[in-house]
């Protein structure tokens, strides 16, 4: 389902306090009685790619919008390079923002727009038009400066957005969803774009998402939220193999618990374990067969109770005879459809490696 | 849409009727003032251009238009300033009795007419003792040119949102700059819309002005009702009507190519 990424040292990155872009403490807001942000305390480093990850309604465009300024924290402060900026305007901030639905201006050229940063501030007229056709070119839009938003298309708008930020190098750029309007294709190729661009201008980006897969494959670190708070901060190997709390474990990937009385039967110990379903491996269970099971691994039988064959892989949805499920994905390098469809209903034994089991708190 | 031919067939009559019943007479109006018979004999005999240049002489309609039009202007600057701070204020603002406010500054409009009037009369004359003539005309329109400038402003200011002014100070944009480079510029084909119907409003109005206008003040429809039963003054009477028409159609015209226009594709 992922790329390939390497297991990772899970030692936390400690960052000398100069050279934080971003740092939140105790951050919090409500609207009324609803509690938008519940504390939220967050290091974000200089020349990172960081992903805010969560489900709807979790907090994290109203955590973007407070370090953007447009909204005044209920307690907390906000640090830009070191700076308390809690209680500045947006205009006194140097970060600038890639809204969701882009924000161009409606009555200005493309070029126009990707002057305006420039053009506020009082840059030379010479140097901002040299300085705006540069950052059009970084994003590839070069011959499209005399043209109105509305006549370009989801990712150009989207590019246009970018190169009006960019422009202006800020110390931090916020992007809110910023893919979340284009179809599937063009979203995985400005993944990429967007990613190269990053690196290339070395600037800290802060990228909102709600796409578990967006944020692995894109982000250097990834914090996930949910209901206001921060669960987890790590590498994306370490989100996906150490998830810290059930939240993450089910939210990202999924989630394959063994808990309680399952937990104490099979691996001969308390509490909730997970184990990623690339991690099984499935092997029929005949009694009379060897044992395939070695000491470095634990093992569990059960039945097949549903079978997703999903072209290179196939997923094995099988219950555990001493309770509880799990999910297993296996490649599908030598069978086809007909060989796996046929399963549904056998005992099967699933088989993974120790290592591979974590413990995982309870949020 | 299939509509059968008889279907069709009545729609478009029902059409031309309906149209009809509105524009004919004001075509037979226009086409009246060049009608070289002064008593409008049908056919016209001839055409003139003599009832024109009479309505152009007499200081009686030529004084009329200017006071017309200094009543229309007065009341279009009027209701852009309060049309648009209003508008501002109650979409942009939350404040107890919004919707109430809300409503009392667009209830004028459809308020009659003679209601008004009486009202800013008794006010005018009686509570505040200022004496009636251009100024209050001007007040008087004002009470209901305002409401074309809110609906307009508010309504742009729905559709637009705050999402460019945020982007605006984003990208480090006072809020002064903000006003001036994002929200105006968005705002200016509304406000001319407003405007330009607000002044169509008050140039053609005569119930409300004629209770708040004095003695000395005459616009150009007051002329109209004083000279239209003088038969010598029909024909140039005609002349004024005619011109009417063509100064309220207008603007109006303009207009709603204005507000219906997005103002992204401009
Ligand atoms: N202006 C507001 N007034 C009242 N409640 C708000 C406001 N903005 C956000 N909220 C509430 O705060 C919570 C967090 O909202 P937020 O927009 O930050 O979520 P999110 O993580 O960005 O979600 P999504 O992925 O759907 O964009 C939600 O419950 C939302 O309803
Ligand atoms: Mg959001």
């Amino acid at each position: 389902m992922f790329p390939f990424m390497p297991q990772q040292a899970v030692t936390p990155v400690t960052i000398p306090a100069s050279e934080h872009a971003v740092r939140l403490r105790g951050l919090r807001k409500s609207f009324g009685s609803v509690v938008a942000v519940a504390g939220v305390d967050l290091d974000v480093a200089d020349g990172e790619f960081f992903a805010m990850l969560g489900p709807s309604g979790s907090g994290k465009t109203t955590v973007l919008r407070m370090i953007a300024g447009f909204e005044s924290p209920t307690g907390g402060t906000v640090e830009l390079g070191g700076r308390d900026v809690t209680r500045l305007a947006p205009f006194e901030r140097d970060v600038n923002t890639v809204f969701q639905d882009y924000a161009l201006f409606p009555h200005m050229s493309v070029l126009e727009n990707v002057e305006y940063g420039l053009r506020v501030k009082r840059v030379p007229k010479t140097e901002r038009r040299t300085r705006a056709l540069e950052a059009l070119k970084s994003v590839r839009l070069d011959g499209f400066e005399k043209r109105r938003p509305a006549q370009l298309s989801g990712g150009q708008r989207q590019r246009v957005a970018l190169a009006r930020a960019l422009v202006n190098r800020p110390r931090v750029l916020l992007l809110d969803e910023p893919l979340g309007a284009l179809d599937l294709k063009l979203r995985e190729e400005m993944q990429v774009e967007l990613k190269a661009i990053q690196r290339e201008v070395g600037i800290t980006f802060l990228f909102v998402t709600h796409d578990q897969e967006e944020a692995l494959t894109m982000s250097d670190r990834v914090a996930v939220f949910n209901e206001g708070g921060i669960e987890q901060v790590g590498t994306p190997a370490e989100i996906y193999e150490r998830p810290a709390t059930a939240f993450v474990a089910g939210f990202v990937g999924t989630s394959n618990l063994i808990t309680g009385a399952a937990a104490r039967s099979v691996l001969g110990r308390d509490g909730t374990f997970s184990v990623r379903p690339e991690k099984l491996r499935v092997v029929p269970a005949d009694p009379g067969a060897p044992d395939p099971v070695s000491s470095d691994e634990h093992s569990a039988e059960g039945t097949v109770s549903e079978v997703v064959y999903a072209g290179p892989a196939t997923r094995f949805v099988v219950d555990l005879d001493v309770g509880g499920r799990l999910i297993a994905l296996q490649q599908n390098l030598e069978v086809s459809s007909m060989d796996v469809m046929g399963l549904r209903g056998r005992r099967v034994r699933l088989v993974w490696q120790r290592r591979h089991e974590f413990a995982i708190g309870s949020s | 849409m299939n509509l059968s031919r008889t279907a069709r067939a009545s729609l478009w009559t029902a059409l031309v009727l309906g149209l009809g019943v509105i524009y004919v007479p004001l075509g037979v109006v226009v086409l009246n003032s060049f009608n070289s018979d002064r008593t409008f004999g049908w056919p016209p005999p001839g055409f003139t251009l003599q009832w024109w240049g009479a309505a152009w002489r007499s200081t009686g309609v030529r004084d009329a238009l200017w006071t017309s039009v200094q009543a229309g202007l007065g009341a279009t600057v009027i209701a852009l300033l309060l049309g648009t701070m209003a508008a501002f204020a109650v979409q942009r603002y939350r404040f107890f009795g919004r919707d109430t406010v809300s409503l009392l500054i667009v209830l004028p409009i459809a308020l009659p007419g003679i209601v008004t009037g009486i009202a800013l009369s008794n006010t005018f004359h009686s509570v505040l003792g200022v004496p009636l003539g251009l100024f209050t005309v001007i007040v008087g329109h004002a009470t209901f040119c305002v409401v074309t400038v809110y609906n307009n402003v508010l309504a742009r200011l729905r559709r637009m949102g705050l999402n460019l002014e945020e982007a605006s100070a984003d990208l480090g944009a006072d809020t002064f700059t903000t006003f001036r480079l994002v929200t105006f510029p968005m705002m200016r084909s509304a406000l001319l819309a407003g405007g330009l119907l607000a002044f169509a409003l008050s140039f053609d109005e005569i119930i409300v002005t004629t209770f708040t206008a004095g003695a000395g003040v005459r616009t150009l429809p007051i002329w109209i009702f004083e000279n239209l039963f003088r038969p010598n003054q029909a024909p140039v009477v005609n002349v004024v009507a005619a011109a009417l028409i063509v100064v309220s159609v207008v603007p109006i015209y303009l207009a709603q190519r204005l507000s219906g226009g997005d103002p992204q594709t401009r």
